[in-house]
């Protein structure tokens, strides 16, 4: 006789992760500060050697890509604030109400879509004032914003997992590093792929962080995205099959 | 359906080598109230956390109004409150967003949680701190925040593990008034604690367990009548009046005083009838007191009495 989901109560614990957010307004340097100074680095670091020296061609490829680098940086925090927030007491009151238990869980990535808006925002409009244009429509840069932010909170799962997982918060950040950096760079966020080894093109061309940006690349830039959508979709199913129960059950044998 | 609010039989739990709980049995009648009187370590929380379906038993069953703890927990959680030993609310968040939170979670309206929370914010004293963050509230403000905080839902069946334990004595005496009008509502409450006086005061019935098992149940009158009544604690001023004081002492109870060994003695009595001949005697002896006082037996003695040692700290113990 398990309780059944309702999303209400996700909702309500939704608005707790939210007041805590306004009430420690640095959780949002990864989303706000981070992909800011990730953009500058890039375009101003490397842009001038991987364009062949015109740096607004870079920013063209360069913004897509950050997207979803940045994305995948900024799950980090869900994971290692989960860790560290089931120690609390307030975790025992939540296991004594009449609410199903990934409620908690739930009502996390909930919260997180508005970081994740957030985070799209502030990229697309700060690279806006850098001189990247988009050159479809509006409705589809909010088709690839809505596919950037779905991917995200799949995404989120596999870090609420590993902070389940793992004993510490700081070692959430550990674990979840080692997973990023592989992909964001092993991706055509980037570069593109063709320049890369063959072996490294392989992976290039199943990492979910490659479809991802391919299918925000075409939506904003023009051109097929019919096949990244899909692949992207695939992921997003895929991630949410395998980790919601992984982090379900890690977070229930936690606690 | 059982008449019984709360029944567990040979609930057991052990952590790797810890047995916290050896095969309990535990009962409560509705609207009554149980106090499980233990030292440290004797399993009063984790009896606690089985019955609020926190913690899953390795052994035995336990039904709270009627439910199963292990195949209906949906059921029991919509039937409790639990106050925790440690503060369950959120340090983030203010009185107020804490309670309504809760409200909403039971699946209250918005402004009916928001009108329960003020009215147990009012109750509790606590309406003029409802918009600090509890992070900046007193231990005992905490405390009176998390007790409310388990009765938003107005649940039939009360779990209070160490209710006073850090509140100071007015505090105590109104955390007491608090469980009384609860069970005057028809609530039942099982309430822990390691005070004999505590237990004396709000419980119908009372069972003491040690090492995870339970070593006595009986009425607050039955475990006095084993125990002892009341003890008379007495120190003179003057240490050299001492054996004296004994003397006296046991004159008048007729039973052997104990001295501690800091200069106090204390005697068994069978109630306050004593207390002017005592007073009597003492002056006519000339003996000045420092301290004078009528109590219950402290779970140290309920302790020696029942098993014959002395309670010491389990924790202490198992670090030895
Ligand atoms: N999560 C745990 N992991 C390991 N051991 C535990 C755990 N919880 C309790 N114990 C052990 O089980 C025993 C009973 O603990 P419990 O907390 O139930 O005692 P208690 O009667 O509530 O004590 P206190 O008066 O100190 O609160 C203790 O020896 C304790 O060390
Ligand atoms: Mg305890």
């Amino acid at each position: 006789m398990k309780k059944r989901f309702r999303l209400r109560p996700a909702l309500v614990l939704c608005k707790r992760n939210l007041i805590k957010i306004t009430r420690t307004p640095e959780q949002l340097i990864d989303v706000t500060l981070q992909p800011i100074i990730f953009l500058l680095l890039f375009l101003f670091v490397f842009g001038g050697a991987i364009a062949h020296g015109s740096r607004h061609d870079y920013l063209q490829f360069l913004l897509p890509g950050l997207i979803g680098q940045t994305i995948a940086m900024s799950s980090v925090s869900i994971g290692q604030n989960m860790n560290a927030d089931i120690a609390k007491g307030v975790f025992d009151r939540f296991r004594s109400l009449p609410i199903a238990r990934s409620v908690p869980l739930v009502g996390a990535v909930l919260a997180d879509f508005f970081r994740y808006l957030l985070l799209c925002v502030i990229l697309v409009g700060f690279g806006y004032a850098l001189g990247f244009r988009i050159t479809t429509s509006p409705t589809l840069l909010l088709a690839a914003l809505g596919i950037s932010i779905c991917f995200a909170l799949a995404f989120a799962w596999v870090s609420l997992w590993v902070g389940m997982t793992v004993r510490t918060a700081g070692a959430v950040q550990g674990v979840m590093f080692l997973l990023i950096f592989p992909l964001s760079f092993g991706s055509n966020a980037f570069v593109q792929a063709s320049t890369m080894p063959g072996w490294l093109q392989a992976f290039v061309n199943v990492n979910p962080l490659s479809h991802l940006v391919s299918a925000v690349r075409g939506l904003l830039l023009g051109g097929p995205v019919g096949t990244q959508i899909g692949w992207t979709f695939a992921w997003i199913a895929g991630l949410l099959v395998v980790f919601f129960p992984l982090a379900l059950r890690g977070y229930i044998r936690r606690t | 359906m059982t008449e019984l609010a709360i029944e567990a039989t040979g609930l057991a739990k052990s952590f790797g080598e810890t047995k916290a709980l050896a095969g309990v049995d535990l009962a409560v009648r509705p609207g009554s109230v149980l106090a499980v009187l233990g030292p440290n370590g004797a399993g009063k929380t984790t009896a606690v956390r089985i019955l609020a379906t926190l913690l899953r038993a390795d052994a035995g069953t336990a039904r709270v109004n009627g439910f199963d703890v292990r195949t209906q927990p949906g059921k029991v959680r919509e039937s409790i409150g639990l106050t925790g030993q440690f503060a369950s609310v959120d340090e983030d968040l203010t009185g107020t967003e804490n309670l309504v939170m809760i409200g909403q979670l039971l699946d209250l309206s918005t402004r009916a949680a928001r009108q329960r929370a003020a009215e147990l914010l009012a109750w509790f004293d606590l309406t003029e701190a409802a918009g600090k963050v509890a992070k900046n509230y007193s231990g005992g403000m905490r405390r009176r925040l998390d007790l409310a905080a388990s009765l938003v839902g107005r649940p039939q069946v009360i779990f209070l593990d160490e209710p006073t334990t850090g509140l100071d004595p007015a505090k105590r005496e109104d955390m007491w008034d608090v469980v009384r009008s609860l069970v005057g509502d028809g609530s039942t409450v099982l309430l822990t604690t390691q005070y004999l006086e505590e237990a004396d005061a709000l419980a119908d019935e009372i069972t003491v367990m040690d090492h995870g098992r339970v070593i006595a149940h009986d009425t607050p009158n039955g475990l006095k009548r084993v125990v002892g009544g009341q003890r008379l604690t007495v120190r003179p001023a003057d240490p050299a009046r001492h054996d004296d004081l004994l003397g006296v002492l046991r004159d008048i109870s007729g039973q052997a005083p104990e001295a501690d060994g800091r200069g106090t003695v204390t005697v068994p009595v069978d109630g306050d009838d004593v207390l002017p001949d005592v007073v009597a005697r003492l002056r006519a002896a000339g003996i000045a007191v420092d301290e004078f006082s009528l109590h219950l037996p402290s779970l140290d003695e309920v302790f020696f009495t029942l098993t014959g040692t002395r309670s010491r700290d389990n924790d202490e113990e198992a670090l030895v």
